[in-house]
Order: structure tokens, then C-alpha cells, then sequence
């Protein structure tokens, strides 16, 4: 696979608060990359490197096989950017501000009304298009961030939290949106929103204190990074001796018991236990009514990353 | 060119969009009103009375030197508290509101966008100069006018005007306050106005400064005399503050 983005030992400093270090990643055609982070973490630095607004302290960076720093118009024309809160030009109509953005980014004039049309269809615009975007919600705004992102179809989207502030139904048809741009096109979101990056992206790229501590899958990350794995148990038993029994099985960490029925049992490492199990319920002559292996949450991953790091 | 073009027609949209531009251009007309006819137009009147019974004297009365003259000087003057206003916005209000990530990302170069700024402020001036060319109109039904020297005028108040606001674009590449670009402007033209005025002209510092005032060029263009000295002072000007600009946008590149 051809590489979008690469980036070689990205170090920024903000005077000598030092906001990343010696980031290296690769990104592909095509890929949808979640970078995760606490704030401040250093991610919308490396987006806004990424973007061509600021050069590194030193390090390289290229996109679409063009260097960030000799090349940046040619960078800059191959990406669209939506900032952190999406800046937008207030005085404007939705209208006007994307035809401004289609010229500036190069598109033809003949060909500018219809790439407006089209992205004021596709980011669902058509109400407010001759609305002042001072007139705006946030949901619009951010929809209309998006849309001047994608005006001049580049392959590479960069997008810098770009479901901040949105009420649910909102981040919902952002998400579908962005999925919907997925297939012929690379994508970078950074995102402090655990499911929405394990829902979105095929990679998660997880940054903390500016460097970087995972990248992986999300559900690989879950199951590495995790330590060990989970099954949610329905067991119809004696309580205390089903539990003794789940107990005493090789490999078994810890047992809780959820009520009723339910059992949860971590296993240390990526052992399989579900035959184990089975087995054991079958041989006591209780009743196995359900089991699920249960995948850490990405909040979990990410909160011992971050505690580790700092132990 | 189409990045240029790109970014004029975004900034006069917002010229004309926003209560500034016709703030701006009722007063100055205004302003102009008043002066061109309580003060030129009632001195040419004077003049005139006085001479009428000398018909040598009134040979020598010449509208243009006494009425347009004054009448493009006092111009210079006015764009000096006029033009910070109209380029205060420019650079400090992307900065401010964080377009300036927007702007700088997309793929134009920074004198693209410079020159588009430079030039949506220069238009805004032009349209408000338009509107004075009632006067010589007027005056034209009422004497025979020599279009020349009126057009000269133009010329000079126009390349000044460019002067003027390419400073003010400096000034509002410095800062994401639009109050303090607008004083840095005024300032600096201030400074640039008076800087030519000292007493002991003669002297070699006292030239060179009064060389590079900016008022000291005017007259000679108002008077109806193209001298490319003038014509190249402003154009210098104006480059040079250009210039100073993309050099200021150059540096978040290098600065931390």
C-alpha cells in the first residue's frame, strides 16, 4: 500500500514547552486514521504540521509523496483542512464563502458553481445556502467546515476534532458523513472521544504528552493492550460454587459476579477459555445460557495507557 | 492570478457586506462636501468678486489652481485617517477569528493573498474617489476645466492612497488586535506625513527625510505636474510595505 502520509521524527516546540517529539508514523491511501489523545496531548499541533499551517521544529513530513516544508502549495492542494472549531468567515454566505474557498483552492472558474452544488448537497447545506454563516448553529458551521474541506475533492482529509461540540443526533450525521468520504479518500480525524474513533476509524493512533504510546487497530488494541480477555457468563447455579469453580480453571484472573446469572471472567493473558468453560458447566450439570467474549473498551486501553505511562 | 482574484472578490464581499465601508464613505463624502464648497468653492467665489473689476487679474484666475488644488492636498490628509480604518481588518481579524489556519492552508501563495487584501482596499479607496468626481463635473458647467491636471491629481491622490494602505496592511500583519492596527497605522503615516516639515532645510538629514515624507510628493501632483520621481516614491512605498508584509506573514514559518 501506497503511503499518504509519512512522517519521520516530527518534533515541535512552542518555545521550550516541547507540544510533540519525535513522532514517526505512515499513513495509507485510503486509510482512516483516529489520532486519540487527552487535551494538549499534542495532536492538533501535529494536524495543523500535517496541514502546512506551521513547520516543525525539525523532523520531515510528506503527503501524497510531496515534502511538507519545500513543497507546500503542491501539499496544501492535495488536502483539505477543517480546523479545531472551524473558523469561518462570518460575513459571508454559505454560498459565497465556498466559492471563495473552490477559487482559492484552485478549482476552475466554469467548474466552481458545480462543486459548490455538489458539496452543499453532500454535507446536506441546501436550506442554509444563502444564509449568512454568522446566522448559523455549530451543527452548520461545522457541516460547512467540512464542506469547504472537501471542495476541491482532495485525497486527503485532515480533520481536527471535527465532532467538538455537536449535539448527538449532530455528531451522528457528521460520522455518517465522514464515512461516507471514506472510500476514495485518506482520512485523519483527531477526536478525545474514545467510540467515536473505535466506531470510525481502521486505526488509532493514540498520543499522549506528544509522543506516540499505540497504534493499532482499535479492537487489537482492546485485545493487546487489555491484557487478556473477558467473558460475560450466564451460568444457572449454586452463586458461590459456580464461582469457586470458574475460580479454580488455569489462567483465570478474576471472577465478578454481575447479579443473578451473570458472571464476568478475566483471563490473564489471550488464552481461550471458552472450552474450559463449557466443559465445567456441562460436567457440574448447571445450565450455560449464554457467553460473550467481552473486548476492553477503548476507554479502558486508553486509560492504562496513559496511567502506565505516567507510573 | 486566480488565487489573487480569488481572495479580492472574498474581501470586497466583505467590504460591502459590513457597515464599515458605507460608514466610512458617508463621511468622507461628507467631509468633502463640506470643505469643496465652504471653503474652495467660497474662496474661488471671493477671488472671483475681487478681480471681476480687473479683467487682466481675471486672466490669471485659474479655477484649477485654486480650487482643485487645495482641494487634492486637503485629500491627502483625509486618507491618512481614512485608510487605517479600511486595513485595520485585513490581516488582524483572520488572526484573530483563526481563518488566518483556513486562509494559509489553502494553496495560495502568501503574495496572492497580500495582493488580493492590497487591492480590495485600493478598489474601496477608487470607489470612494469616484464619488468626488461630481465636483470637477460641477465645475466644468461653470468654467472650462483642464481635465489634464485634474486626472494628475487623481494620479497623485491614488498612488498616495496605495502608500497609504499598503502601511496599513503592515500594520494589521502585526497584531490579531484590530484597535491597535488601526493606531499603528496612524502612527506610522503620521510620522510619514510630518517627517518632511522640520525647519532647517538645507541640511543633509533634513533632505533625505523630507525626501521620504510622504507628503512632500503630493503637491507637484496636485499642481498638474507628473514628475516620475513622485510616481516612483509611492509605487516604492507601497512595494516596500508590501514587501515588509510578506515578510511579517513569513515569520510564523521561523517563530516559535
Amino acid at each position: 500500500m501506497d503511503a499518504m502520509i509519512t512522517v519521520q521524527d516530527l518534533t515541535k516546540y512552542y518555545g521550550l514547552t516541547q507540544a510533540i517529539s519525535r513522532l514517526t508514523f505512515e499513513v495509507g491511501k485510503g486509510e482512516i486514521v483516529g489520532f486519540l489523545g487527552p487535551n494538549g496531548a499534542g495532536k492538533t499541533t501535529t494536524l495543523k504540521i500535517l496541514a502546512g499551517f506551521m513547520p516543525p521544529t525539525s523532523g520531515k513530513s510528506f503527503i501524497n509523496g510531496y515534502d511538507c516544508l519545500t513543497d507546500s502549495l503542491a501539499v496544501r492542494r492535495s488536502l483539505g483542512y477543517l480546523p479545531e472549531t472551524a473558523p469561518l468567515y462570518t460575513e459571508l454566505t454559505v454560498s459565497q464563502f465556498l466559492r471563495f474557498a473552490a477559487r482559492a483552492k484552485g478549482v476552475e472558474a466554469k467548474r466552481a458553481p458545480a462543486e459548490v452544488d455538489r458539496v452543499i448537497e453532500s454535507c446536506g447545506l441546501v436550506e442554509v445556502r444563502h444564509s449568512l454563516i454568522s446566522s448559523l448553529s455549530k451543527g452548520f458551521r461545522q457541516r460547512v467546515g467540512l464542506a469547504q474541506a472537501l471542495i476541491h475533492n482532495p485525497p486527503l482529509l485532515i480533520l481536527d476534532e471535527p465532532t467538538i461540540g455537536l449535539d448527538p443526533a449532530q455528531i451522528v450525521d457528521i460520522r455518517k458523513l465522514i464515512k461516507d468520504l471514506s472510500g476514495d479518500h485518506t482520512v485523519v480525524l483527531s477526536s478525545h472521544i474514545l467510540p467515536e474513533v473505535s466506531q470510525l476509524c481502521q486505526r488509532v493512533i493514540i498520543i499522549n504528552k506528544g509522543q506516540i504510546i499505540a497504534s493499532d487497530a482499535p479492537e487489537n488494541l482492546s485485545r493487546q493492550l487489555g491484557h487478556g480477555s473477558r467473558q460475560k457468563l450466564e451460568v444457572r447455579g449454586p452463586t458461590s460454587e459456580v464461582m469457586a469453580a470458574l475460580k479454580n480453571l488455569p489462567g483465570v484472573k478474576e471472577v465478578i459476579h454481575q447479579g443473578e446469572t451473570t458472571f464476568l471472567v478475566e483471563s490473564g493473558d489471550d488464552l481461550e477459555l471458552r472450552p474450559e468453560i463449557a466443559r465445567l458447566v456441562v460436567a457440574r450439570g448447571w445450565d450455560l445460557l449464554a457467553m460473550q467474549t467481552q473486548e476492553f473498551t477503548l476507554e479502558e486501553v486508553f486509560l492504562n495507557l496513559v496511567t502506565e505511562e505516567e507510573a | 492570478m486566480s488565487g489573487v482574484s480569488a481572495v479580492l472578490r472574498k474581501e470586497l464581499t466583505i467590504y460591502f457586506a459590513t457597515p464599515i465601508f458605507y460608514f466610512m464613505g458617508f463621511f468622507f463624502l461628507l467631509i468633502q462636501g463640506f470643505l469643496f464648497f465652504f471653503i474652495y468653492f467660497n474662496y474661488f467665489q471671493t477671488a472671483s468678486f475681487q478681480v471681476s473689476q480687473n479683467p487682466q487679474l481675471a486672466a490669471m484666475l485659474d479655477p484649477y489652481q485654486v480650487v482643485f488644488r487645495s482641494f487634492f492636498e486637503d485629500l491627502g490628509f483625509i486618507f491618512l485617517l481614512l485608510t487605517p480604518i479600511l486595513t485595520m481588518r485585513l490581516l488582524a481579524e483572520e488572526k484573530r477569528s483563526g481563518t488566518s489556519e483556513l486562509i494559509f492552508t489553502y494553496p495560495l501563495p502568501d503574495w496572492a493573498v497580500i495582493l488580493g487584501k492590497f487591492l480590495a482596499a485600493l478598489v474601496v479607496l477608487a470607489t470612494f474617489l469616484l464619488f468626488t468626481l461630481c465636483y470637477p463635473i460641477i465645475f466644468a458647467f461653470l468654467t472650462k476645466m483642464d481635465w489634464g491636471q485634474i486626472a494628475s491629481g487623481y494620479v497623485g491622490v491614488l498612488l498616495l492612497g496605495g502608500a497609504c494602505l499598503a502601511l496599513g496592511l503592515f500594520a494589521s500583519s502585526l497584531t490579531q488586535n484590530q484597535i491597535i492596527a488601526a493606531i499603528t497605522a496612524f502612527a506610522l503615516l503620521l510620522l510619514f506625513w510630518l517627517i518632511g516639515a522640520q525647519q532647517d532645510v538645507g541640511s543633509a538629514p533634513a533632505a533625505f527625510l523630507s525626501a521620504i515624507s510622504l507628503r512632500e510628493h503630493l503637491p507637484n501632483l496636485a499642481k498638474g505636474v507628473i514628475d516620475t520621481k513622485d510616481l516612483l516614491f509611492y509605487l516604492c512605498f507601497t512595494y516596500f510595505f508590501l514587501f515588509l508584509t510578506k515578510r511579517q506573514l513569513e515569520s510564523r514559518r521561523w517563530r516559535v
